[in-house]
C-alpha cells in the first residue's frame, strides 16, 4: 500500500493553478484574454507615468520636461499637503503629534508586547488631550487658530475626532434605542433617525451657515468645532445601528446567564454582551471608519482646507497649473493607503478575537 | 435536618399574554432538600423555577427567598440572585473568555473578591466537576458534557445557597448525560439546597426528596420518590409516567 499518495500533478503547481482558474472552459479561457488585453493597455502606460517617464528631481515646474508625471509638484508643496498653513515656526508641534501617533501605532501592531492596553489607553484619551493643547496652544503655547489648520494634518485631526469619540457614543445611542425605558429609547431613536436621514453635507452647512444664527450675538464658535461635532454624531447615529445589530444577535441565554450570576445591568454589557457583539460586528464598525474617513474631505464646502481641498488648492497656483493629476494620482494613493491599513487591522483584529464560536 | 425555609412560594401566578403558565403554585423548600420538577413541555416548569431568581416576573402571589420577598425593588432581585445559582439547558457559558474567566467573573464583579482569590476558588470548583486541566480552554473547545460541568462550576463559585437545574442534561448527547448527574449527586450530597427541572427519572429516584409533577401551570402531584413512582394519585401522573418510563 502507498503511504503518501499526492495530489495528481494536474491539480498543483503554477500549472494546475491557471488551469483549475484561468482557464477551466472555453469561455473562462476567452474571459481570460480579455482580461489580460485590457491589463496590458492599462497597467504598462500608467507605470510608465507613475514611474519610468516621470520627474522627480527639481524645484520648479520648468523641471517637468519629461512626459510622465511630475512629482516635484508635490514635494514642492509637500509642507502644505502635510500642515495647511500652520505657522512654520510651530510645525513641531504638529510633528510631536505625528511622532507619538506613530509610534503608539506600530506598538500596537508589533504582535506579542506588554502594556498594550496601557498604550491603548494613552492613544484614545491622553494623546487627544495632549493634542489639543499641541495644536491650539495653551499652557505657554502659542495660540493658533484652527483657519491655520490645514492638509492631512486636518483629515487626521477631524477622522480621529470622529472616530475615537463617535464609537463610545454609538454605542451608547444603541444601549438607549433597545432600553426598557421608554424615554431612552424614544429619545435615541429620535436621535438616530434624524441623524441618519440627513446628508453629511447638510449637516456641515448647517453647522457652518445655520448654527450662529442660533447663537446669542458675539458667542462665537469654532467653525471646526462645529464641523468636528457634526462629523461625530453623523457618525455615532452610522455606528449605533452597526452595534445594536451585533446587540441583537446575542443569544438570550447570554443575557440569562449574566443576569442569574447577579451582574447588574452595566456590569453585564460591559463584560459580556457588549465585548461579543461588538466582535461580531468589527468589519462593519471598521467600514464605518473608512467611510468617515473618506467623508472628511466633504470638510471643503464650508472652507476648510483638508488633505484634498489643500491638494487642490495647490493646483490652482498659477506657479502649478495644469498638475492637477498628480495632485489626485497622490491624494487617492494615500487615502487607498489609510483605508487598506484599516482594513487590513480588522481582519487582524477579528482574526485575534477569535475563540472558535 | 434543620427546616429552615429556603424559598416559600404562595399563590403564584403568572401569563404569557393569555396563557395562564403558572396557575396558583404553592411551595416551600426547606434547607438542604432536593426537589425535582418534570411535566409535559409547556407545563410551566421551567417558569417555575426562573421565577425563583427573577429570570420571570410573576404577576400575583408572593415569592419569598431565604427571607427576601421577590419586588420590582433591584436590591431584592439581586440580593436573592448573589444566594440562587442557575444551571441553564443550553449552558450559556460566555464564549468570549476562558472556562476559568467565566467562573471569577461573578465573584470578582459582584462579590468583589481579590482577582488571585477569585482565581483559586474557581479552580476549586474546576477541580470538583474534574476539567481543571481544561480551565484556561475555551467553552467552544469543550464537549458538551464539559461546557455543563463547567457551567454548574461557575454557579458554585458564587458558592451560592440554592441551586437551580433547568433541564441540565436535555441538550447533551447519551454518554455525557452520566459525568453531568454524577455532579449533580455529588453535590446533593454535599447537602446543597436543589430544585432541578428534568425528565432523568433515574436521578429522581436517587436523590429527589420530593417530586413535583407540573401540568398546564398547576402542581397536580407532589410526592416523595417511592410514592411518586409506585402510587400516584393524578390521571396525568399515570399517563406521563407510562410514556416515560
Amino acid at each position: 500500500m502507498s503511504k503518501n499518495i499526492t495530489p495528481p500533478v494536474i491539480e498543483i503547481g503554477i500549472i494546475g493553478w491557471l488551469r483549475k482558474n484561468l482557464f477551466s472552459t472555453w469561455y473562462n479561457t476567452i474571459l481570460t484574454l480579455i482580461g489580460l488585453y485590457f491589463i496590458y493597455l492599462i497597467i504598462p502606460p500608467l507605470l510608465s507615468w507613475i514611474f519610468f517617464d516621470a520627474t522627480f528631481s527639481g524645484t520648479t515646474r520648468a523641471d517637468c520636461t519629461s512626459s510622465g508625471a511630475c512629482w516635484v509638484f508635490i514635494k514642492q508643496n509637500m509642507k502644505l499637503i502635510i500642515y495647511g498653513l500652520y505657522p512654520s515656526d510651530e510645525l513641531w508641534r504638529v510633528n510631536i503629534a505625528y511622532f507619538l501617533l506613530t509610534v503608539s501605532i506600530v506598538y500596537l501592531l508589533v504582535p506579542n508586547l506588554k502594556y498594550k492596553g496601557v498604550v491603548g489607553i494613552f492613544l484614545l484619551v491622553i494623546f487627544p488631550i495632549i493634542c489639543v493643547f499641541l495644536f491650539s496652544g495653551g499652557l505657554g503655547l502659542e495660540n493658533v487658530e484652527t483657519r491655520l489648520w490645514g492638509g492631512l494634518f486636518l483629515t487626521l485631526v477631524i477622522a480621529g475626532v470622529g472616530i475615537v469619540l463617535s464609537l463610545p457614543i454609538g454605542i451608547m445611542l444603541a444601549l438607549g434605542r433597545r432600553s426598557k425605558l421608554p424615554v431612552v429609547s424614544l429619545l435615541s431613536t429620535i436621535f438616530i433617525e434624524v441623524w441618519r436621514g440627513v446628508p453629511l453635507i447638510t449637516v456641515l452647512f448647517m453647522a457652518s451657515n445655520m448654527f450662529p444664527l442660533f447663537m446669542p450675538e458675539g458667542v462665537n464658535f469654532d467653525k471646526l468645532i462645529r464641523a468636528l461635532i457634526g462629523v461625530m454624531f453623523f457618525s455615532a447615529a452610522y455606528l449605533a445601528e452597526v452595534v445594536r445589530g451585533g446587540l441583537q444577535a446575542m443569544p438570550k441565554g447570554q443575557y440569562e446567564a449574566s443576569q442569574a450570576a447577579g451582574l447588574t445591568y452595566w456590569k453585564m454589557m460591559a463584560l459580556i454582551i457588549l465585548p461579543q457583539s461588538l466582535k461580531v460586528v468589527i468589519p462593519a464598525i471598521i467600514g464605518s471608519f473608512i467611510a468617515l474617513f473618506k467623508d472628511t474631505t466633504l470638510v471643503l464646502i464650508i472652507g476648510l482646507f483638508d488633505f484634498l481641498g489643500i491638494i487642490q488648492f495647490v493646483g490652482t497656483n498659477p506657479d502649478w497649473l495644469g498638475f492637477s493629476h498628480e495632485g489626485y494620482v497622490f491624494a487617492a494613493a494615500i487615502f487607498w493607503v489609510f483605508c487598506f491599513g484599516m482594513s487590513r487591522y480588522s481582519q487582524r483584529l477579528e482574526k485575534k478575537l477569535d475563540t472558535g464560536n | 435536618m434543620t427546616s429552615e425555609t429556603m424559598i416559600e412560594m404562595s399563590s403564584v401566578h403568572k401569563w404569557f399574554g393569555e396563557l395562564h403558565v403558572l396557575n396558583d403554585i404553592n411551595l416551600k423548600v426547606v434547607k438542604g432538600e432536593k426537589i425535582v420538577i418534570c411535566g409535559p413541555s409547556g407545563s410551566g416548569k421551567s417558569t417555575l423555577i426562573r421565577c425563583i431568581n427573577r429570570l420571570e416576573e410573576h404577576q400575583r402571589g408572593e415569592i419569598v427567598v431565604e427571607g427576601t420577598e421577590l419586588t420590582n425593588d433591584n436590591r431584592s432581585v439581586e440580593k436573592i440572585r448573589g444566594e440562587v445559582g442557575m444551571v441553564f439547558q443550553q449552558f450559556n457559558l460566555f464564549p468570549h473568555l476562558s472556562i476559568l474567566d467565566n467562573c471569577s467573573l461573578a465573584p470578582i464583579w459582584v462579590r468583589k473578591l481579590p482577582k488571585v482569590e477569585a482565581r483559586e476558588k474557581a479552580m476549586k470548583y474546576l477541580k470538583r466537576v474534574q476539567i481543571d486541566d481544561q480551565a484556561h480552554k475555551y467553552p467552544a473547545q469543550l464537549s458538551g458534557g464539559q461546557q455543563q460541568r463547567a457551567a454548574i462550576a461557575r454557579a458554585l463559585c458564587m458558592e451560592p445557597r440554592i441551586m437551580l437545574f433547568d433541564e441540565p442534561t436535555s441538550a447533551l448527547d447519551p454518554e455525557m448525560i452520566k459525568e453531568v448527574l454524577d455532579v449533580m449527586v455529588g453535590l446533593a450530597e454535599g447537602g446543597m439546597t436543589m430544585l432541578v427541572v428534568t425528565h432523568e427519572m433515574g436521578f429522581a429516584k436517587e436523590v429527589a426528596d420530593k417530586i413535583i409533577f407540573m401540568d398546564e401551570g398547576q402542581i397536580v402531584e407532589s410526592k416523595n420518590p417511592t410514592d411518586f413512582f409506585s402510587n400516584p394519585e393524578n390521571e396525568r401522573t399515570k399517563t406521563f409516567l407510562s410514556q416515560i418510563l
